[in-house]
Formats: C-alpha cells, sequence, structure tokens
C-alpha cells in the first residue's frame, strides 16, 4: 500500500499544470481516486464531516449487482450454442461457459473502451474529474444486445449514446435519457436486421478459439417474443427454463433468478428505489392480465414479466436515479406506466415483440413531467397559504 | 400540555467525545476579539480606535447600513489591534482584557431599544435571509429552539442550570416585542422549559435537524413571502435576562467543548470572543493535524487554536482533520470505522450508542446530484430540498421563491449535505442563493 502511494506521490507532478503529462491528468485522477479515497478535507465553512458514501461506491455496487446476470449471460451463450447445434449432451458446463465468455468479453472490452475514452477525454477537456456513470453503462450495454452484434456496430452505437445522449447535456446525473438504452436504441433502429426480427442473431453460431460448435445455417431460433410476436400461441420453452434464463435472448436478460440476485443486492444497500422496482412489476402484471383475460395476448401476466427485458429492465434500467422520476410519489407512477407501456408495445404492436427499451425511454422522457405535477402541488400549497392570509 | 410534533425524517450522528456535565471555568485574560464575519449579513463600521479603552457593553462595530445595530465589546480593556484583510476587510477587532470586566449601564425601559443600545440586538437573526436582523422590520413572531440536535452540540438543559430566572426574563421581554415561540426537545423536561412563560412551548420529537430553528418555523408557522421571523439562540436569551436583571452585559455562555481529539471533553464557562489557546491547552495533541471548529462539525466554522469562541458557537468541537490519511480502494473496501446511511457500508449493523470518530474528510468527488430523494430523507420541512438546490444553482429566482427558499438557512441543508453522496457544498450553495436574493429584493 505504501509503495503504491509513494509511486502516485512520484508521478503526480507529471501530470500536473505544466508537467509533460498534464493532458492525461484526468486519467491519472481517475486512478488515484480509483486507488486511493481522495483526502481533500471539507471547507472553512460548511458541513465538516461526511458521510463514507460516494458515487463511486454506488457505481460499483451496480456493477456487482450485474455480475450474477452476466456470468448467467455467458454461460447461456454457450448453452443456447450447444443446444442449436445439438451437441448439449457433448459440451460441458465450462466449455459452454467458457464459449460464453470469449463471445461477450470482446463486447465488454469495446463497451467500455469506446465509452470510458470518450469519459476520459471530456474530462480532460472540460478540466473535471472522471464521472462513474459509465461504469455501469459499460456493462449494461453488452449485456442487452443479441450476442451476434457486430463490433463495429457496437463501438459505434456506445460512441452515439455516450456524447450525444449523455457528454452534451452535462455528464451523468444531466442526461435526460438512459445511456445504455440509447445505445440499444440506436442499435434498434439502425441496424434491424442485427437487433430482431430475423432469427438468427440470438445464437452464437461459430466455434470460438477451438471451443463452441459450428451451428448449420439454416438453424434459427426465436426469443419467446419473437414467437408470439410471430403468431404463435404456445412457446417452445418451458416456463421453468424462462426463470432459470435458458432461452435465447440478449446477453444478460434471460436469467430471472441471477437479476433477483442483483435486484436484492440494489434493494439491500438502497441504491435502487424499491418504490420503482416495485410498481414495474405491478403495472406489467396489470397490463399483462388485463390482456390476457381480454384474449389479445397468449401470455398470462407472470410469463410477461419472466420473459424478455422485462425484469432486467425493471431492476436496473427503470431505477436508474438520474432519468427516473426524482419524487417519492412520482417513482410510484413513472415506475407503474413503464410496466404498462411496455406489455402493451408488447402485445399491441406486432412489429415489435419487446416494449421494455421503449417503455423505458418514453418515460425518462415523461419523468420530468411527472416530477413536475408533484413539484407543482407543493408550489401551490405554498402559494395558497400566501393567500389565505 | 404543550404541542407536541414529531419529525419523521432526519439522522442522528453520533460522534465521539461527548462533553461530561461538568464545568471549567477560564479566566477572563489575554486577547478577545469580535469577528464581523460571525453577524451574518451586516457591513461592520469600527467605531473605536487602536488604543482606545472599552468598558463591556461598548460597541466596537456598528452595521453601515443600520447604525443603531450595535456589536459590543464583551470585556473591558484596551482596543489593541482593528485586523484588516483584502480590500481592508475587517476581520476582527481585538481588545486586551483587564480583568475587571467594568460594565456600561442600561437603564432604557422600551425593550427593542434596550437591545439595540446593549448590543444584544446583534445576536438576533431574520428569516428570510438567515442574516442580522433588521431593526426596522416588525417581525410576526420571534422563533427560539431551545436544543441543538447537532452532534456533539451542548445540552441547554444542562447550560441552563441556575440560570432559569434570567431565561425566564428574557423570554418575558421579547414577548413585548412580538409573539415568542419556544422550540423544546422531547428529552428536555427542565420546569423552565416545558412550563415557560409569554411564550408558546413546542416540543419537538425526531431526529436532527429537528433542533433548528428552521425547521421548527416551517412546522409551527412557515415564513411567507413579505413576512419577517427574527430568531435568537436559546443563551443567547439569556443574555437579554442578565441585562434586564442586572442593568449590564454579561455575554457569558457554558459551551461545550468536545470531539474526538479531546482528551477530557467537558463543558466551560467563558466570554464570547474568548481566545480558545487556553481552554486547549492540555485538550488536544498539537502534534496531529486537527480541524478545531467554532460550532459542531455540522455547522461550525473552522478556526484555529489561535482562535476565538464565535459569536454564536455554543460549542467548540475538535475533531481530526484527515488530510493524512490515505484508504486504500475506498469503493469496495469495508471500512468498519466508517459512518454511513448505506447499507454499503456495515455501521448500520452496528449497535445505535456506537460512536464514530469522523474526521473532515469529504470522502468523495463532488459530482452532479445523481441519487434522488437523498435530501428529503433528512429534510423534515414541507420543501423539496433537492429541487430547491437545483433552483439556486440554476439561478433561477422565481422557482426559488416558489419552492421555499425563504423558509430556509444554510443550516437547515447541514445533514443532506453530511449524507450526499454527489457531495455537493449545499450550505454554501444555499448561502449563495440566499445573499444573491436578497441583494435582489433590496
Amino acid at each position: 500500500m505504501n509503495s503504491l502511494r509513494k509511486y502516485f506521490d512520484k508521478i503526480k507532478p507529471n501530470f500536473e499544470e505544466g508537467g509533460k503529462l498534464h493532458a492525461f491528468r484526468s486519467l491519472y485522477d481517475g486512478f488515484e481516486t480509483f486507488a486511493f479515497v481522495p483526502n481533500t478535507t471539507a471547507r472553512v465553512g460548511g458541513t465538516h464531516i461526511h458521510d463514507a458514501i460516494d458515487s463511486k461506491r454506488i457505481m460499483s455496487l451496480v456493477v456487482i449487482a450485474l455480475v450474477p446476470a452476466l456470468l448467467f449471460g455467458m454461460y447461456n451463450v454457450g448453452y443456447q450454442n450447444a443446444l442449436a447445434a445439438g451437441q448439449l449432451e457433448n459440451a460441458t458446463f465450462w466449455g459452454m461457459f467458457f464459449y460464453g465468455f470469449l463471445a461477450v468479453l470482446p463486447k465488454l472490452i469495446v463497451s467500455y473502451v469506446v465509452g470510458l475514452g470518450i469519459e476520459f477525454t471530456v474530462a480532460q477537456w472540460k478540466n473535471e474529474e472522471i464521472q462513474e456513470g459509465f461504469l455501469v453503462s459499460g456493462i449494461i450495454i453488452p449485456m442487452i444486445v443479441p450476442v451476434n452484434t457486430p463490433l463495429w456496430m457496437l463501438a459505434i452505437a456506445v460512441a452515439f449514446s455516450v456524447i450525444f445522449a449523455k457528454e452534451i447535456f452535462g455528464g451523468t446525473g444531466m442526461n435526460i435519457f438512459n445511456v445504455a438504452l440509447i445505445t440499444r436504441a440506436f442499435l434498434f433502429f439502425s441496424y434491424p436486421s442485427c437487433m430482431t426480427g430475423d432469427d438468427t442473431v440470438w445464437v452464437a453460431q461459430d466455434t470460438i478459439l477451438g471451443l463452441g460448435f459450428a451451428v448449420p445455417d439454416t438453424f434459427s431460433a426465436a426469443t419467446p417474443l419473437g414467437e408470439i410476436a410471430a403468431g404463435a400461441t404456445a412457446l417452445s420453452t418451458s416456463f421453468c427454463d424462462q426463470v432459470v434464463g435458458l432461452i435465447p435472448g440478449s446477453i444478460g436478460e434471460t436469467s430471472v433468478i441471477a437479476i433477483a440476485l442483483g435486484a436484492l443486492l440494489l434493494l439491500w444497500t438502497g441504491v435502487a428505489s424499491w418504490k420503482t422496482m416495485l410498481s414495474v412489476f405491478v403495472g406489467g402484471a396489470l397490463t399483462g392480465w388485463f390482456y390476457n383475460a381480454l384474449g389479445l395476448s397468449p401470455l398470462d401476466a407472470c410469463q410477461h414479466i419472466v420473459l424478455g427485458g422485462f425484469c432486467f429492465g425493471a431492476v436496473f434500467m427503470a431505477t436508474d436515479p438520474v432519468t427516473s422520476a426524482r419524487t417519492e410519489g412520482g417513482k410510484w407512477i413513472y415506475g407503474f406506466l413503464i410496466g404498462f407501456v411496455a406489455v402493451t408495445v408488447r402485445v399491441l404492436n406486432p412489429g415489435y415483440p419487446e416494449g421494455m427499451m421503449l417503455a423505458i425511454l418514453l418515460m425518462n422522457l415523461f419523468a420530468p413531467l411527472i416530477d413536475y405535477c408533484f413539484v407543482s402541488r407543493n408550489i401551490s400549497r405554498r402559494a395558497k397559504r400566501l393567500t389565505s392570509k | 400540555m404543550a404541542n407536541v410534533i414529531k419529525l419523521r425524517k432526519g439522522l442522528d450522528v453520533n460522534l465521539k467525545g461527548k462533553a461530561s456535565l461538568e464545568t471549567m471555568q477560564t479566566k477572563v485574560e489575554g486577547q478577545f476579539a469580535l469577528v464581523p464575519d460571525d453577524f451574518y449579513g451586516m457591513k461592520p463600521k469600527v467605531v473605536v480606535k487602536e488604543g482606545d479603552i472599552v468598558k463591556v457593553g461598548d460597541a466596537l462595530f456598528v452595521d453601515k447600513n443600520h447604525p443603531e445595530v450595535k456589536f459590543v465589546s464583551p470585556v473591558s480593556g484596551t482596543v489593541s489591534q482593528v485586523e484588516r484583510g483584502e480590500r481592508r476587510k475587517v476581520m476582527s477587532v481585538r481588545v486586551d482584557a483587564d480583568g475587571k470586566q467594568d460594565a456600561v449601564s442600561f437603564t432604557e425601559k422600551e425593550p427593542l431599544k434596550l437591545l439595540l443600545e446593549s448590543g444584544l440586538f446583534g445576536f438576533f437573526r431574520q428569516r428570510p435571509y438567515d442574516v442580522v436582523a433588521n431593526p426596522e422590520e416588525k417581525p410576526k413572531a420571534i422563533f427560539i429552539s431551545a436544543f441543538n440536535s447537532m452532534p456533539l452540540a451542548a445540552d441547554f438543559e444542562y447550560v441552563l442550570q441556575g440560570q432559569e430566572k434570567e431565561f425566564q426574563a428574557g423570554l418575558s421581554l421579547l414577548a413585548k416585542i412580538a409573539k415568542v415561540h419556544l422550540g423544546i426537545s422531547a428529552k428536555q423536561k427542565a420546569q423552565a422549559l416545558t412550563a415557560a412563560k409569554d411564550c408558546t412551548v413546542t416540543v419537538f420529537d425526531g431526529p436532527a435537524p429537528a433542533g433548528n430553528v428552521g425547521v421548527q418555523i416551517n412546522n409551527v408557522d412557515p415564513i411567507n413571502k413579505g413576512e419577517v421571523v427574527w430568531t435568537l439562540g436559546a443563551e443567547e436569551v439569556i443574555f437579554v435576562g442578565r441585562l434586564l436583571l442586572n442593568g449590564k452585559v454579561d455575554l457569558t455562555r457554558t459551551i461545550a467543548l468536545a470531539g474526538s481529539e479531546v482528551k477530557a471533553p467537558k463543558y466551560a464557562k467563558m466570554l464570547v470572543g474568548a481566545p480558545l489557546a487556553p481552554m486547549l491547552k492540555g485538550q488536544i495533541d498539537e502534534s496531529k493535524s486537527l480541524r478545531i471548529i467554532n460550532g459542531n462539525p455540522m455547522v461550525g466554522v473552522k478556526t484555529s487554536k489561535n482562535g476565538w469562541l464565535g459569536a454564536h458557537a455554543t460549542e467548540v468541537t475538535v475533531i481530526p482533520e484527515g488530510d493524512d490519511v490515505y484508504e486504500m480502494l475506498g469503493w469496495i473496501a469495508p471500512r468498519f470505522k466508517e459512518f454511513s446511511t448505506s447499507r454499503s457500508y456495515f455501521s448500520w449493523l452496528k449497535p445505535k450508542k456506537t460512536e464514530y470518530a469522523l474526521d473532515a474528510r469529504i470522502k468523495g468527488g463532488e459530482r452532479h446530484m445523481i441519487m434522488s430523494g437523498e435530501y428529503d430523507r433528512v429534510f423534515p420541512m414541507d420543501i423539496y430540498a433537492g429541487y430547491l438546490v437545483k433552483a439556486i444553482i440554476a439561478g433561477d429566482i422565481d422557482r426559488q421563491e416558489a419552492l421555499g427558499i425563504y423558509e430556509v438557512a444554510p443550516e437547515d441543508f447541514a445533514i443532506a449535505e453530511f449524507v450526499d453522496s454527489s457531495k455537493l457544498e449545499l450550505q454554501r450553495i444555499v448561502r449563495e442563493g440566499l445573499d444573491i436574493l436578497r441583494k435582489e429584493n433590496a
């Protein structure tokens, strides 16, 4: 520990004003505050003591909460590959996992390198500290795209969303839309054939470094929601597989159990709002039940929640504190409407088998309006007090 | 029975080094100083010269805009220095005490005039803006909080012992100026508080910042635009009582010397403006990097061991500065010694009586407001704290008014600033917002 501290102290002058590496100051800052808690102390006035929580810790917790879903997603990539190739009995657990690991890792790297690269550059340019927000977006992005998304597409989408959904608004905390979802929306509308519809996008089809199996070209596997959108009335996967997550889908979204582990951590530590999360599920379930009762959807309420990106979106993206409603009452409405819109898009719009992304983005847009109503009530109460005198 | 208001929002931080209930005496000697900055919102005009002989109660400086508001010497002696800073700003007026405490006698009968002449009016603050009160305005009420809920703050019930008569006399005088509201804590049982006369007693039951007078105003009779409320510290009511009973100014406080770095934390009787060094001698380890605060760690002002007791300070606290601490990988390490409202740390598992020795580190980088609802959890007023802070940052005056800026003071945001994961300097932001608003409305 001491030697690391000494090393930081030794190289620090190079990054300060006038130092030869000043252009990388934000990078140095980033690593120093990553290694050590900054020991700047409070100013002369103001609060002298502070809670130990900071945004680094919060963002790290979200990343940790995402890990179970990510690891399961890797395994599922291998599992789906073996399943499609008809080689399930020849595949080992670790073989499938490492296959998935190798399939997912490049996406993770591309996402972080492109996103953090832009963040570091902007931080340097604006002479600010690096903001941690992208730590979370960077891991979410590979988890919400199909496994066969080309890396170059991912790179463009990440760059687009970090710049146009976040940085031009002023960085983490100022963005209107969830950055990871903008990435996905960008891919979804720019390269629709690689994101949905075509049934070959969900399952990795080539061997990687000798791992995995080559899948025949004629193969196709749709997500359960894709099957329903195509007119099927029964699903080809069992409910048990759907809960465990052994179904085709975006990398991290399939396993309800893995996501539940993350949800537990987020709720336990209070990082995510339980109000938002709960109301998304309530909204989705009620709407699902309603459409099912009307005969518009063959899926019951439970399946609507289990399938597709519903759980993942509810737990990790609807609860993004920056883009969700900020008033406590508003969180209930915000969450409920996300659930409602997500299921409605699924059921009523045959073009889009999945509605979670659109639902959250739409409600991101309306979150300030919801808050506006709640804040206005407080304002008018105050105004009334004045006139009643 | 007094009205009881239960407050749920807030946070009690249990800090190490609470003052034990014994009082040490300090001598009136050495160089005393009155610091104009302690009387916020006032422009000082010094009315003494170096070498002048002053008595207790003689004005040292007055408010340029309201010369009738005087700020008087707590000691008798010789003016030894008028310290000036940049642009000749008055930093302090210093008086070498002669130890005799000769005092001016005041015989004025009119309450407000008496307070103005004796300099005690300078201790009044007003809402909106949380500045020295303007004697030309008629307040709708005077609010006094008889308890301070901030960590390490002095226990007023203890301070009050033996001064009950003065306290009641002070309240009775204030009642002649405007309606007086006294806020007391559910834990306070002293007769002088629960059965105080000439005032409306309200009991507040809840965590910090329930003791903040701003919180009490908001819950009892919120301020509307155009209204003015005066506030006065509970111990300052005793000052008023002494003046009334003895005809002399006596600015003796019973302050708490507390904090994790104080060897034997206890109370001390000392005058406003008294040098801290004699009291701190032997009580702190001077080789360590320490932060000495005039006031408590939530709302106090940093001073040094050569500083003086602040005009409004009811305690002096000493905590580690923390600038020599390097904690590795804080974003993931368990950090058992830290206190946090977040369950990502383990302080929530420890018993409630665990005491923490927190240092002055901010423990994170400043960010935009990310988490929602953090402030509201510890902000027991009918105000959207986060939205108000954003309106202040944006400089949107109409919205600030609509959201209730006239009801708040920087200190009301202290607990929110403590818990803020984005590490924004809320008290400074609110202070600047109030200053701009005051200028606009002038």
